[in-house]
């Protein structure tokens, strides 16, 4: 019995080390690969090099990082920010004022979550190309402010919210949109923080309508810049892995400064 | 008489004071609301329209369901839909099924680091797409990373043609996905691992239930909700694969073939291709695109019935 226990728990290190290992080791890789040069990096070194500087300064001199990073930021804060309160607001509008025609238009809403974005491609193109939004950030912002999953994750998390505190306050005379912003939002902290990180990382990594809406070099994402340097003709495989890094640097600190809301969050989120 | 137009007039204040709420109500969804009709009902409904037009340059016209029809004989179409079912079949049981037992892992109290081991894990979701497509292009080359360890621990005789094969092109894009969205899967469960009650498994011990035993009595019947979750947004995903295999064939999106004999070419890619690299026929586009609409749809049904649950 305790021999049989014992194996299991061995069984169960040996494997979750395995997989933490492999997690993990990209992300070692990456970070040695920018201190290599291509033929290195394409052969497998794993020891880190001196092409730190070489390979930054490269970049540098071929692509305008700063702005790069620029839009990027630009782009991905504008769609949390807008995602945050459009989204919320409408779980919140969905959860607490029940009503049944609502409710349809809720259900109808989830199952949109079933088309994927390349069917939405053609007329949704059109439809920036009207606005005028083409190669602009807006055109890739504003159609990924109602996140349908966000607004999903929200409701999930408004269900399990105590009904009775926005009895209290409306009976101490708050109104419905002072009880929202001065008490809702402040309880459901970890629930914005988590929703706050799926929708940063989100637009952050998003490449198929970015690369259709922002045609120029000029508004280019960081996102956009991994995939245009890895398919050259010639690749600067160690400009390529800094590049990477830089990309995934801030959704790696945006993960481990929230890591505790965000475990309680999606947590709020799946007790319904 | 009196009592009776008291609760009338109460009435009467709980039906307007209810007409209050409920513009609340509207008034709370109405951004979010208005941004779906035009960035997502919208494009849904004319892009449904489109399917059954034909365009070629600016004349566009109703030609009922040729474009559907048209489908069956288009070689590109067929191999698009075989390459992305058979990454979906084998791809998202593989992965979901180990992020099942690692959330069974880590949910045993007595395995110690479990907030390592989990940060660990899920740290690969972090990254986007493209990078993991890009990082495994780069470490999954003929003399690359994976080949040289491989032939250092004496596994393999020959170096594997990854991304140079068409098999092994597939197997490639299913361990890259699988190491990007193992992690994700396994944060679900553990979520819902924790609104079981942990009594089960001790009780479960005692009787003499070992951990296998636990692991598909308890854990499995108990997580069914959030299998069934995460099992339909993972379809959802691999059906609309686009950023991996465009970005782990040679050449991206300007490639004539994506992967060695398009063995990457997802309905995606085509759609994406048919849309933005021949001659764009946005009829045929739509059509193509609402084949994967009709499919998430049906696949997410068998899903429900499947398991059979009511909600």
């Amino acid at each position: 019995m305790n021999l049989k226990k014992l194996l299991f728990r061995s069984f169960a290190y040996i494997f979750l080390i395995l997989v933490f290992i492999a997690s993990v080791f990209p992300f070692y890789w990456m970070i040695v690969g920018m201190t290599n040069s291509a033929v290195d990096v394409i052969k497998g070194k794993m020891t880190f090099g001196n092409q730190l500087i070489y390979n930054f300064k490269t970049l540098t001199a071929s692509y305008n990082l700063g702005k790069i990073l620029f839009n990027s930021i630009k782009i991905s804060l504008s769609t949390m920010i807008g995602t945050l309160i459009a989204t919320s607001m409408a779980a919140y509008g969905f959860e607490i004022y029940r009503a049944r025609t609502r409710e349809k238009i809720y259900n109808i809403i989830l199952l949109s979550m079933m088309i994927p974005l390349a069917a939405l491609m053609v007329p949704l193109f059109r439809l920036i190309v009207e606005l005028k939004l083409l190669n602009t950030p807006w055109g890739v912002i504003l159609p990924a402010i109602a996140s349908v999953f966000i607004l999903f994750f929200f409701r999930q998390s408004f269900k399990s919210f105590p009904k009775e505190i926005i009895e209290a306050a409306r009976i101490d005379g708050a109104g419905e949109l002072r009880i929202f912003s001065s008490i809702v939002v402040p309880m459901m902290k970890s629930t914005y923080a988590a929703a706050a990180i799926l929708s940063f990382t989100t637009s952050w990594n998003s490449y198929l309508w970015p690369l259709i809406v922002l045609q120029t070099d000029e508004q280019k994402t960081i996102t956009l810049l991994i995939s245009s340097l890895a398919s050259a003709y010639f690749p600067e495989y160690g400009i390529i892995m800094m590049t990477i890094v830089i990309a995934t640097l801030p959704n790696i600190i945006v993960f481990f400064t929230l890591q505790r809301y965000f475990v309680q969050g999606m947590t709020g989120a799946i007790k319904q | 008489m009196v009592k009776r137009k008291m609760e009338h007039s109460i009435l009467c204040k709980n039906l307007s004071y209810n007409r209050i709420l409920d513009n609340y109500g509207w008034l709370f969804i109405s951004f979010a609301l208005m941004l779906l009709v035009i960035f997502l009902f919208y494009p849904i409904v004319y892009s449904f329209y489109l399917s059954f037009t034909s365009s070629k340059g600016i004349v566009q016209k109703f030609i009922g369901f040729e474009n559907y029809i048209k489908l069956f004989n288009d070689q590109m179409f067929l191999l698009a839909l075989k390459n992305t079912f058979t990454i979906l079949i084998i791809q998202v049981p593989i992965m979901l099924f180990l992020a099942l037992i690692l959330a069974d892992i880590l949910n045993d109290k007595n395995i110690k680091f479990r907030g390592f081991f989990r940060t660990g894990i899920f740290l690969p979701t972090v990254t986007s797409l493209v990078a993991t497509a890009v990082l495994f292009k780069m470490m999954f080359s003929l003399d690359g990373l994976v080949n040289t360890i491989l032939l250092k621990l004496h596994l393999l005789k020959e170096p594997i043609p990854w991304l140079l094969d068409p098999f092994w092109a597939k197997i490639t894009l299913i361990i890259g996905m699988t190491w990007r969205w193992t992690g994700y899967n396994m944060v679900f469960y553990l979520s819902g691992l924790q609104n079981i009650p942990y009594d089960l498994y001790e009780s479960a011990a005692i009787d003499g239930a070992n951990k296998i035993q636990q692991f598909f009595y308890i854990t499995i019947p108990m997580l069914k909700p959030i299998i069934i979750f995460t099992t339909i947004m993972s379809t959802i995903g691999t059906l609309q694969l686009f950023d991996e295999p465009i970005n782990l064939s040679s050449g991206g999106v300007t490639a004539s073939s994506v992967g060695p004999g398009n063995s990457l070419l997802t309905l995606s890619v085509y759609i994406y291709n048919l849309v933005f690299k021949y001659m764009p026929n946005f009829g045929y586009a739509a059509a193509v695109s609402y084949v994967i609409v009709f499919i998430t749809a049906i696949l997410t049904f068998i899903q429900f019935k499947v398991v059979g649950e009511k909600e």
